[in-house]
């Protein structure tokens, strides 16, 4: 889902994506800032490299982690030239978590995110979610709130494990 | 009155709010009835300061004076701050605490909802992440009303006075002044007063199923969002304050 256009299509803003990759969310060290959807755009337009990244939750304590990350990743390969925007806007949704991703947070023991984002609606808690260890969706929310505000606390009746979910925003 | 910006104003209100409110939140941290709730309202607090931060971050670009996010939440007086007066109430007990989250993140979801159509870019963009925190915290509350209005006598008792405390405060985020009307016009702000009937329609149906009900509309105090507060807000800023006071120059 991120807009591909030309200058996306350079050389250099391949290998600018490619250096994203290997970019961790500190929180969750198997997905890459890219799969989380974090990175939005990278332009390589006249020679100037633009790197575009917006903040997941408002008041996420792993954000400053994450743009200092990046920053390093990208001046450690060479492109200290690249310019890094923050962007609100539009406003980051779990809808943005690549397929990899997905499998990656699953792989991780963490629930992802199910469907897409629905409009505010109060009493309209999330449907039964998959358990990612035995897939079983006999499951129940313990917490709305868990270890991060990305998550929800969610305990499986099969398998007996608790887990967490990632709520989708 | 010295001549106001009304946007570098309207800033301050929206983010003063959202800060206090958060540093009420945050007096959870530790001391909440269970971990999940000590978990969820630390959650709830850390949105509500990462929304402050946003929108006094761009107050100080309105303001063109220098003064940064930091500058403009720890070095202002109690008559300097805008927030709405029900945020600075004392949290008082959970049931206190959550009528509160049910009476303002359900207005403040409907507000920023509208808020993305705004004419001013930045604030468009803020209020599209703070609206779906905002949805979050309606829930959670409204689950949590009902869960105590209809609960044991003694919670009943206790959210039913968390009502009648906070009903009267709740009327000021719905009322505006010559600085919101000058906002409105020009499309930067939502008009409040067009969605209070749809705010009230979803706290009734929270509250009939929570068995509480609403007081009678009596008196409605109003003049934090210019600067006039209750006893409460220096208590709280002087807590909120000392480190950067003490120490103008403190680093993390």
């Amino acid at each position: 889902m991120v807009i591909q256009t030309a200058s996306h299509r350079t050389e250099r803003a391949r290998a600018v994506w490619d250096v994203l990759h290997q970019v961790m969310d500190p929180e969750i060290p198997v997905i890459s800032v890219v799969d989380l959807g974090i990175v939005r755009e990278v332009h390589d337009e006249a020679g100037a490299l633009e790197v575009i990244v917006t903040p997941t939750y408002t008041g996420c304590p792993a954000t400053k982690q994450i743009e200092f990350d990046i920053r390093q990743a990208l001046d450690k390969a060479g492109f200290e030239d690249a310019d890094m925007q923050i962007s609100l806007s539009p406003a980051w949704t779990t809808d943005w978590i690549t397929q990899q991703g997905r499998e990656q947070l699953k792989a991780f023991g963490i629930a992802p995110p199910e469907g897409k984002t629905g409009k505010r609606a109060l009493f309209a808690g999330d449907a039964n979610v998959a358990c990612p260890r035995c897939a079983s969706r006999d499951t129940e929310q313990i917490s709305e709130f868990g270890s991060t505000a990305c998550k929800s606390l969610w305990r499986c009746r099969t398998c007996r494990e608790p887990f967490d979910y990632f709520k989708c925003i | 009155m010295s001549k106001v910006d009304p946007l570098f104003e309207t800033c301050l209100r929206l983010g003063d709010t959202a800060l206090v409110l958060g540093q009420r939140l945050a007096e959870w941290s530790s001391k909440a009835p269970t971990v999940e709730l000590d978990i969820a309202l630390s959650n709830h607090a850390l949105d509500m300061i990462g929304q402050a931060q946003l929108f006094l971050e761009y107050a100080g670009r309105v303001e063109g004076k220098g003064r940064d996010e930091d500058a403009l939440a720890y070095h202002r007086q109690d008559f300097e701050f805008r927030n709405a007066m029900i945020a600075e109430l004392p949290k008082g007990d959970f049931a206190c605490t959550m009528v509160r989250q049910l009476l303002f993140a359900t207005y403040a979801s409907m507000f920023y909802e509208r808020m993305t159509a705004s004419t001013d870019a930045d604030l468009a963009a803020i209020a599209g992440k703070a609206e779906k925190e905002m949805a979050y915290h309606a829930r959670h509350a409204g689950e949590w009303v009902v869960r105590l209005g209809d609960g044991t006598e003694e919670s009943h008792q206790r959210a039913q006075d968390a009502v009648n405390l906070l009903w009267p405060y709740a009327h000021e985020l719905f009322q505006t002044d010559v600085v919101d009307q000058a906002m409105i016009e020009t499309g930067v702000l939502p008009d409040a007063a067009a969605f209070k009937g749809e705010w009230l329609g979803e706290i009734e149906a929270v509250l009939k199923r929570a068995t509480l009900s609403l007081p009678e509309d009596d008196w409605m105090p109003s003049g934090g969002r210019s600067g006039q507060h209750t006893e409460h807000l220096a208590y709280l800023l002087a807590e909120m304050q000392v480190l950067p006071r003490a120490y103008p120059d403190a680093k993390w």
